[in-house]
């Protein structure tokens, strides 16, 4: 028992000597916290929700459209799905939602299900509203189009 | 037996139909008065004791956690619509049919139908199969308590939700529990539930 505890108090002494000796300089952390951090800054505001209805055109051709709406407390689990109440086939036709691409009813093996592929279930997997919110680190992601145009 | 019964009744009425000796008719019309307000303050503030928040959550706690962080009890104006809002109809007569009908959920209380999250879990999709029927029935007046059709300016409504108040709701081919259930508590298994 005792040798444990002297074990213990000198692998604690070393720890925090080590911890000393690795200090990096503040310029060298990547972090987005703008002030020191025992000082609690004023978060900014939070962005609204993009929810005008409007279509975005996606960046690329795989990308998941994102969501042009809110969809604050929408339940989607084991027991229901509310994005599918508008976007599912049979009510996409009533809701004029889009209807969710044909892929989401094919299991891994391309074969046609009857509903929703499980694989594919949990729509905010991929599939995102949007804010308006600036980004917090740049972003010089250039339309496939765009580099082709320039190849030429 | 029945005939003493009878005997007791009439000397009753006897009592009743016959001029006061003691009181005077101010006492006894102004004691009617008072004690009619007493007894009429008391059935009204019963009413509404079994109408709070903390008289439902006292079984269905767990409804009510979930109805803490949806649009109906916290949003940017402060206005709540709690349990008696949506739950509890707000015309005297339907009210007091629904208390009535409310009798056996005392019932249900005493032999613990939903006395854990388990038990009331197994038994979400009635109850709400429950209220989905009421309100489908009173053409979402609940609601409607609030939610004033004729008030609802659609070019303040996003596109989607204009478009769709505009036409189904106006027309009244369809009402507002139609497409808005689980606006304020988790959904049970839909599986089964037509249009969804």
């Amino acid at each position: 028992m005792k040798t444990r505890k002297i074990l213990s108090v000198i692998a604690l002494v070393g720890l925090s000597m080590s911890a000393m000796a690795a200090t990096i300089p503040a310029d060298k952390v990547a972090t987005l916290r703008q002030v020191p951090l025992d000082i609690e800054p004023t978060p900014p505001v939070m962005p609204k929700v993009d929810n005008t209805d409007v279509e975005k055109a996606r960046s690329y051709p795989m990308q998941p459209p994102v969501i042009p709406h809110k969809i604050d407390g929408y339940q989607i689990d084991l027991k229901a799905n509310k994005c599918m109440q508008c976007h599912s086939r049979q009510s996409s036709t009533y809701s004029k939602a889009p209807m969710v691409s044909v892929t989401h009813y094919m299991d891994r093996d391309n074969n046609f299900l009857a509903t929703l592929s499980p694989r594919r279930y949990f729509c905010t997997q991929c599939h995102v509203p949007q804010v308006d919110a600036k980004p917090l680190v740049g972003n010089d992601f250039v339309d496939l189009h765009e580099l082709m145009k320039k190849e030429k | 037996m029945v005939a003493s019964l009878l005997a007791k009744l009439k000397v009753i009425w006897g009592v009743i139909r016959r001029p006061s000796v003691h009181y005077s008719l101010g006492f006894l019309t102004l004691g009617g008065f008072v004690a009619g307000i007493i007894f009429w303050g008391g059935f009204n503030v019963a009413l509404e004791a079994s109408s709070t928040e903390e008289f439902c959550s006292d079984c269905h706690q767990n409804v009510y956690h979930e109805l803490q962080s949806t649009i109906h009890y916290s949003n940017s104006s402060g206005v709540r619509a709690t349990c008696h809002d949506c739950h509890v109809p707000h015309k005297w007569t339907d009210k007091i049919a629904r208390k009535m009908q409310a009798s056996r959920e005392i019932y249900g209380q005493i032999i613990g139908t939903i006395d854990t999250p388990e038990k009331f879990e197994a038994r979400r999709g009635t109850l709400a199969k429950h209220e989905w029927k009421r309100l489908k029935a009173n053409d979402s007046q609940e609601c409607r308590d609030c939610h004033k059709f004729d008030s609802m300016d659609f070019t303040r409504q996003s596109t989607r939700a204009a478009q769709m108040h505009s036409t189904a709701l106006a027309s009244g081919e369809k009402t507002c529990i139609d497409c808005h259930k689980g606006i304020a508590h988790r959904l049970p298994d839909m599986a089964d539930v037509k249009d969804f």
